[in-house]
């Protein structure tokens, strides 16, 4: 590394000619004018810049120490900055970073600084020193930087040094939209429930896929076939498969009262277990313990396509009298939905998992979409309180109705400020 | 008519069949240009400088291969030849052995050495648990690598001490991982990230590529065709562009077949009348 | 989850790993469950002799071999570092990729003989969809570029402008579903997954 100060040694020489003075002067200023936009400091010597300061970057995990300064006259693609860290002030400094002179502004990180007009004017940037001082468990550690500007041989430090401790902070206020909006469905939710509960007539919508439920379960009674029920791909942390589950019960429930047979697949051994639980406790509700077979309520295969190919065989081997996929599906939909469709089984789907929709509603009798998982369970049971959450998610579309259309307007108009509001930093 | 319109579904598959071993035998060319989503991926890889780290997540399985590792292998082949230190990992148990087997026999094609140019960190169960856990500290996530080598001691990750270090992120996904990697992983701890998929989920991800939140996107056999042709490494996908083409002609035939048929049939009148 | 998601503290970090870490380890106890049901289901199936316990042998002899390789590990025992090139990796290679490749494979069969039969000129609506398949079917691939230069773009149209707006309003219901239901569960007002009644 080298340390010191390269001038520009040698002034240009003065023309000593004497004819045509004036002609030669406006060459001069012609040339000038062509060449200073190509290497515009070119021979400027390298300012170095000024309000250098370091700061605990507020509202993270104590991870990271701020640096700024102001923007130097100086700045282009070839001129670097070189920061420099050291966990005393007399050193040894450690090269922590070396940046292009015309990044890192302030603008770059509108969570911090919003749309202000001065964070054009100076560069910001994040330190973990720990990854320097990787061995120094000190939480409350100062550490101390230093700023050096470069551009190819030439070097000019800022004898400057600043320090900062990383400190670690109990919130993180980029997060309030994020917090607000939570809060405020979560009240509505709220909300609409402890109404549901002072006025239990709620008018739903026909959703007819649910409907059919008892149709199929009917069919399924009359016939002596098994009613299958295929569980998605995803694991017990889903709210689809939670959905799922809550469907699996009612209509668990329902096979008990019309004494037919329910098998359940499963490709994840968490689901296996919730399924098995609920099936008990829906025969167990229904009055018929002994009904309960654990053996119908299976785990076939961990896999994707193992679990494919064993349900397929289920479907064609016992030919069940109706098949319901509920939860969240990949690219087994359509294998499973077909080989049920060729054993004349009807059929009910139910996916949140949009892009197997259209795979479902060609080879299904009915299909729920989308929100209609969730709604199933309220549908299914008309338990006013289950039925308050449906209003608020009317309540939240309406919301998100308003706010896309004067978004969209604003936003036509220049106005950014509303998509910065609803990012999630 | 009725017999034609609920035609034998064996028919269909049989004519399929057919239309693919045909498209196999009998050689021909189709021009392959890369579509904006997949040029974006390779202008990122080609802007970054040797040494960069790139971290390619395999999150497929052997079902999904066709489609996915012949994307794996371009990215391979680009970014060793663009020396890039690439680290390997996957979210599927099954995923492994084809993560495994990609890094080393492209590895081996550029003279890269293991633990030096590219690392295989293997497998971890958690998905979005073990997403944070690599975004708070990789090296508590991943203590020893696929070959059971300790972490803070490989070359190939030396300044790299959690996501938040990783210039570029490729999710190879089969599944729900680009978004999980998008949710717990680049919104939380801030890295560019780009994703290759099955075509079947491909729809599901420009919501994503739309928002940013995905530089770019390689979507099912298509997107790797496009890749192998941006890379220069014409293979397996490239070749795969001529049954995929003849199958797509022959749906859109049988289509318009089903179509005359129920034309003729007067299907379409006494549809009509009935909506009337 | 919530709560780390607001607070940053490295407290709340530290606790956040330790949690994601026994969320791991659980979930690694849980496949044993899985295996036992797979395994009770076709030993139930094989002494009842019911229809096609055939099958289920093979479930056994796979399960059998594929552990027995994986523990001998091409010679070293099984706590050693996994060996390259060992026989479990050559049953994975010629035995599990193609056989999950072919299922996968099937997907084209069906779909082919699905379009059949769904895409039908019914009404004005399913002719409408009819058409945007079709675009959408060429322009997937590269002989629709070939057919006309206009196909892909007209393909990309679909998808990105009408199939989008489609799709965002089904994700935003979703969306909006989804935390309805996660704050149903979090305050038991929906018990169902938990096996317990209203």
């Amino acid at each position: 590394m080298r340390l010191g100060v390269s001038l520009n040694p040698n002034p240009p020489q003065a023309d000593k000619g004497e004819a045509n003075l004036l002609g030669r002067l406006f060459l001069i200023i012609v040339l000038m004018g062509i060449i200073q936009p190509i290497i515009p400091l070119g021979a400027a010597e390298l300012v170095p810049p000024e309000g250098f300061r370091a700061y605990d970057t507020p509202w993270d995990g104590g991870e990271s120490i701020s640096l700024t300064w102001r923007v130097s006259p100086s700045e282009s693609p070839e001129v670097n900055y070189i920061i420099y860290i050291a966990s005393s002030p007399q050193g040894p400094w450690i090269e922590a970073m070396k940046i292009r002179s015309d990044a890192f502004y302030k603008t770059g990180a509108l969570e911090r600084f919003g749309f202000r007009k001065k964070s054009k004017d100076f560069h910001e940037l994040q330190i973990d020193p720990r990854r320097y001082f990787a061995s120094d468990k000190n939480r409350q550690a100062i550490y101390y930087f230093k700023l050096a500007t470069a551009r190819g041989e030439e070097f000019v430090p800022t004898e400057q040094v600043v320090s900062a401790t990383a400190k670690g902070n109990w919130f993180n206020i980029y997060k309030i939209n994020n917090l607000i909006i939570m809060m405020a469905f979560s009240g509505v939710v709220i909300f609409f429930i402890i109404h549901a509960r002072r006025n239990p007539n709620l008018f739903l919508r026909k959703i007819s896929g649910l409907d059919a439920v008892d149709e199929a379960l009917g069919r399924a009674t009359e016939m002596g076939r098994p009613v299958l029920f295929v569980h998605g791909l995803t694991s017990m942390g889903s709210i689809s498969t939670m959905a799922a589950v809550n469907i699996l019960s009612r209509i668990a429930r329902r096979i008990a009262e019309y004494d037919a047979i329910l098998k359940v697949v499963n490709n994840d051994p968490i689901v296996l277990s919730v399924s098995q639980e609920v099936v008990k406790e829906a025969y167990l509700e229904a009055g018929r313990p002994d009904a309960y077979n654990p053996d119908y309520v299976v785990m076939v295969a961990s896999e994707q396509f193992p679990y494919v190919a064993a349900v397929s065989g289920i479907m064609t081997r016992e030919r069940p009298a109706a098949n319901f996929f509920i939860g969240y599906f990949f690219a087994e939909s359509l294998i499973l939905a077909e080989t049920g469709a060729a054993t004349g089984a009807i059929q009910i789907a139910g996916t949140d998992a949009y892009t197997q929709l259209p795979f479902f509603i060609t080879t299904c009798d009915y299909t729920l979409m989308g929100e209609e998982l969730y709604a199933a369970s309220a549908y299914l049971s008309r338990e006013p309180m289950l039925l308050g959450t449906l209003r608020a998610q009317d309540v939240g579309k309406a919301a998100i109705i308003v706010i896309l259309f004067f978004g969209t307007i604003l936003s036509s108009f220049g106005i950014q400020f509303v998509s910065q509001v609803f990012r999630a930093f | 008519m009725q017999r034609l319109l609920n035609i034998d579904r064996r028919i269909i598959f049989a004519a399929v069949g057919l239309a693919v071993i045909a498209s196999l035998i009998i050689k021909f060319s189709l021009p392959v240009p890369a579509s904006p989503p997949v040029q974006r991926i390779y202008d990122k890889i080609e802007s970054l400088p040797v040494g960069a780290h790139l971290l390619i997540s395999f999150d497929y399985d052997p079902s999904s291969k066709e489609e996915l590792q012949p994307m794996a292998l371009a990215l391979l082949h680009h970014s060793f030849r663009k020396g890039l230190k690439v680290i390997g990992m996957t979210h599927n148990p099954s995923g492994t052995g084809l993560a495994e087997q990609a890094m080393n026999s492209v590895a081996s094609l550029y003279q890269k050495k293991y633990k030096e140019d590219y690392v295989f960190l293997g497998y971890k169960p958690g998905g979005a648990s073990l997403i944070m856990n690599m975004g708070e500290d990789i090296h508590t996530a991943f203590l020893k690598d696929f070959y059971g080598n300790d972490t803070t001691m490989l070359p190939a990750l030396e300044g790299v001490e959690s996501l938040k270090d990783i210039d570029y992120l490729i999710d190879l996904a089969a599944g729900v991982t680009i978004e999980t990697w998008i949710a717990f992983g680049k919104e939380k701890y801030q890295f560019e990230m780009g994703a290759g998929c099955t075509a079947v989920i491909g729809p599901d991800m420009y919501p994503y590529l739309d928002s940013r939140q995905i530089n770019g996107l390689m979507a099912g056999l298509k997107g790797a065709a496009e890749y192998e042709t941006l890379a220069e490494c014409k293979a397996q996908a490239f070749k795969g562009m001529l049954p995929q083409s003849v199958t797509h002609c022959l749906v859109v035939l049988f289509v318009l077949f089903g179509n005359v048929v129920f034309f003729i049939s007067g299907g379409f009148r006494s549809k009509r009348r009935q909506s009337r | 989850m919530t709560f780390q998601y607001f607070v940053p503290h490295p407290y709340s970090k530290a606790f956040l790993e330790l949690m994601t870490r026994w969320d791991r380890i659980i979930a690694g106890f849980a496949v044993f469950i899985g295996v036992y049901s797979l395994f009770h289901l076709h030993w139930t199936r094989i002494r009842r002799k019911a229809a096609g316990w055939g099958y289920s042998i093979f479930v056994f002899l796979g399960a059998f071999i594929t552990i027995a390789f994986g523990l001998y590990n091409g010679g070293e025992a099984f706590w050693h570092d996994k060996k390259e090139g060992t026989m479990f990796d050559w049953l994975f290679l010629y035995i599990q990729v193609p056989a999950g490749a072919t299922i996968f494979s099937i997907l084209a069969f069906f779909m082919a003989s699905a379009a059949y039969r769904t895409f039908r000129a019914r009404t004005v609506e399913s002719t409408v969809l009819l058409l945007a398949a079709i675009i959408v079917m060429l322009g997937r691939v590269p002989v629709g570029a070939l057919i006309s230069q206009y196909i892909p773009l007209a393909a990309d149209w679909i998808m990105g402008v009408p199939n989008m707006a489609a799709k965002r309003g089904i994700l935003l219901g979703v969306s909006l579903g989804a935390i309805a239901t996660s704050i149903k569960i979090i305050l038991g007002v929906e018990r169902q997954y938990l096996g317990g009644g209203d």
